[in-house]
């Protein structure tokens, strides 16, 4: 992903309220080594809306705390089914002002 | 907490609020449960409210609710790079109550609306996420299992209004897991800017509000649609594409967010806005052909855990409690003649469904998700002969007309070839009667 769009999307993340489960992401990938080795695509880097996912040198690694919980990389992972997705526990996460 | 109640609802969401209030009205005792802190906090939408849907649970919902503005123009846009070309429709008519449509802001409508459940009796409980359903030893659904300690509830049935992913009724096997070509991903962003400003811009006055739904360019050729609504200081703007797409094509969605709003046509709508909030959430798309089984022993599936949205008209939040209601009537009915909530009892939902709105405008459309994903020149290459027709026709440049008609004809038969254009006609017709 090129910087710029990172850029745009963490100072979206920004005007967003959260209340982060510290210690407890929500959202794991289930096989580091299906990511570097197997998967070509790497989609969910591209596709999920919060930038939470990113590439280096093959490796993906996953930062859950700006997640909106839609539930793309969980779906779009569909060649591999790598990520093992959960909701945060009740109260934590993303908390809209507006929706 | 071991507690028994009649009916465990399961999300705050249009759905499940719809169906928690009317078995609540029903005397039934419900105990609803969100995950977020409170109803709302989880949840997206445009969003517009189809007054219909709402008004045949609460007549007088006018009163109370905090509703943004009434819509008294629609527009759609057909966009090509620079240009679209759309129609508007405006009536004066949409301005005299009782108003058809209305704008709002989805986290202060739902907490409105869970109050009224509330008020209605039934007891919500927040903060608390549904790990999996409990089953008796035939399999029949009994209540569900919460991530507190001795976090069982029991019920007679259990009502899965649990959302778009429907992570609850997928582990536990009632539905496959929705796929990516069934699933649209929607971003947004909360604009705010001045009342006045809403009301010059888009010729508005007092609680009067415009939408702008929107295809051609500024999905990349994706399956997908722009919108643009006006709140009464703010304006949600939004663009959801199929995650199948998004998955080929290799796009960000804040790119493509960010593309629309800097399209020449929508950019002066939201100059000097401050952005306030960002929302991402999935759409179930897949229409009829993709609906899972409905109901089964103890269980049923309402609003977007069953993909009840109906795409070609953007709508999902009216099914949502339509099917909540109709839900909650059959759970009614059953409970009133001491019958248990079997999967053979519950088969009066579906019946109920077939004769309602929801599963005739769902039939009505079933081919269309597969004939938009097949035929992309309905999104790709249409919008741009279309702007390239009104613009040849429109510019006058010492051309004489017949020779424009010509230009627009040869364009399109380039483009699509006479069979073709036969044969696009003829599939748009087949996939949406």
């Amino acid at each position: 992903m090129t910087p710029t769009v990172q850029a745009q999307i963490e100072k979206k993340l920004y005007l967003n309220r959260y209340r982060v489960d510290a210690g407890r992401p929500h959202i794991r990938i289930k096989d580091a080594d299906v990511c570097a080795s197997r998967c070509e695509a790497q989609q969910c880097v591209v596709c999920c809306p919060a930038g939470c996912w990113s590439s280096e040198s093959g490796r993906v690694s996953l930062i859950t705390d700006g997640c909106l919980e839609c539930g793309t990389c969980r779906i779009i992972c569909d060649q591999f089914n790598n990520v093992d997705w959960d909701y945060p526990r009740g109260g934590f996460g993303i908390l809209y002002k507006f929706g | 907490m071991s507690e028994k109640f009649d009916v465990i609802v399961v999300g705050a969401g249009p759905a499940g609020n719809a169906a928690a209030y009317t078995l609540a009205r029903a005397g039934l005792s419900v105990l609803q449960i969100e995950r977020g802190e409170y109803p709302g906090s989880k949840n997206v939408q445009g969003a517009i409210l189809y007054a219909d849907a709402l008004e045949r649970l609460i007549p007088d919902f006018r009163e109370s609710a905090p509703l943004e503005r009434h819509i008294v123009e629609q527009r759609m846009w057909v966009l090509d790079e620079e240009s679209y070309i759309g129609g508007h429709y405006r009536s004066a008519e949409f301005a005299r109550p009782p108003h058809n449509r209305y704008t709002i802001v989805r986290a202060r409508f739902d907490k409105w609306f869970s109050d009224q459940v509330q008020k209605a009796g039934a007891l919500l409980l927040c903060e608390t996420t549904v790990k999996a359903l409990l089953r008796d030893a035939q399999g029949k659904v009994i209540g569900v299992e919460v991530e507190r300690d001795e976090g069982r509830i029991y019920a007679d049935a259990v009502v899965l209004a649990d959302g778009a992913n429907s992570l609850v009724a997928t582990r536990a096997g009632l539905r496959e897991d929705i796929r990516a070509e069934h699933a649209a991903l929607a971003v947004k962003e909360v604009i705010f800017l001045p009342r006045e400003a809403i009301d010059a811009r888009f010729n508005l006055t007092g609680q009067e509000g415009a939408v702008i739904e929107m295809v051609g360019g500024i999905t990349h050729r994706m399956l997908g649609t722009g919108f643009l609504y006006t709140n009464k200081d703010s304006i949600s703007i939004g663009i959801g594409c199929m995650l199948s797409d998004l998955k080929r094509q290799r796009l960000s969605p804040v790119e493509l967010l960010e593309g629309m709003k800097a399209h020449p046509a929508i950019a002066p709508l939201i100059a000097g806005g401050e952005p306030r909030e960002y929302a991402a959430h999935l759409i179930p798309e897949g229409g009829y052909d993709a609906l899972p089984q409905l109901y089964g022993d103890g269980w049923m599936l309402v609003g977007d855990s069953a993909g009840f949205v109906n795409a070609m008209h953007r709508e999902g939040s009216n099914l949502a409690m339509t099917t909540g209601q109709l839900a909650a009537e059959t759970l009614i009915e059953l409970f009133r003649d001491k019958q248990p909530a079997t999967a053979a009892n519950l088969a009066r939902y579906r019946s109920r469904l077939d004769a309602s709105f929801v599963m005739k405008d769902l039939k009505k459309y079933r081919r269309l998700p597969g004939t938009l994903e097949r035929h992309r020149q309905f999104l790709a290459d249409y919008p741009a002969l279309l702007n390239q027709a009104a613009h040849t026709m429109i510019r006058v440049d010492g051309v004489d007309k017949r020779r424009k008609e010509k230009e627009i004809l040869d364009a399109f038969r380039e483009r699509r070839s006479l069979l073709g254009l036969l044969g696009d006609a003829f599939r748009l017709w087949r996939a949406t009667r």
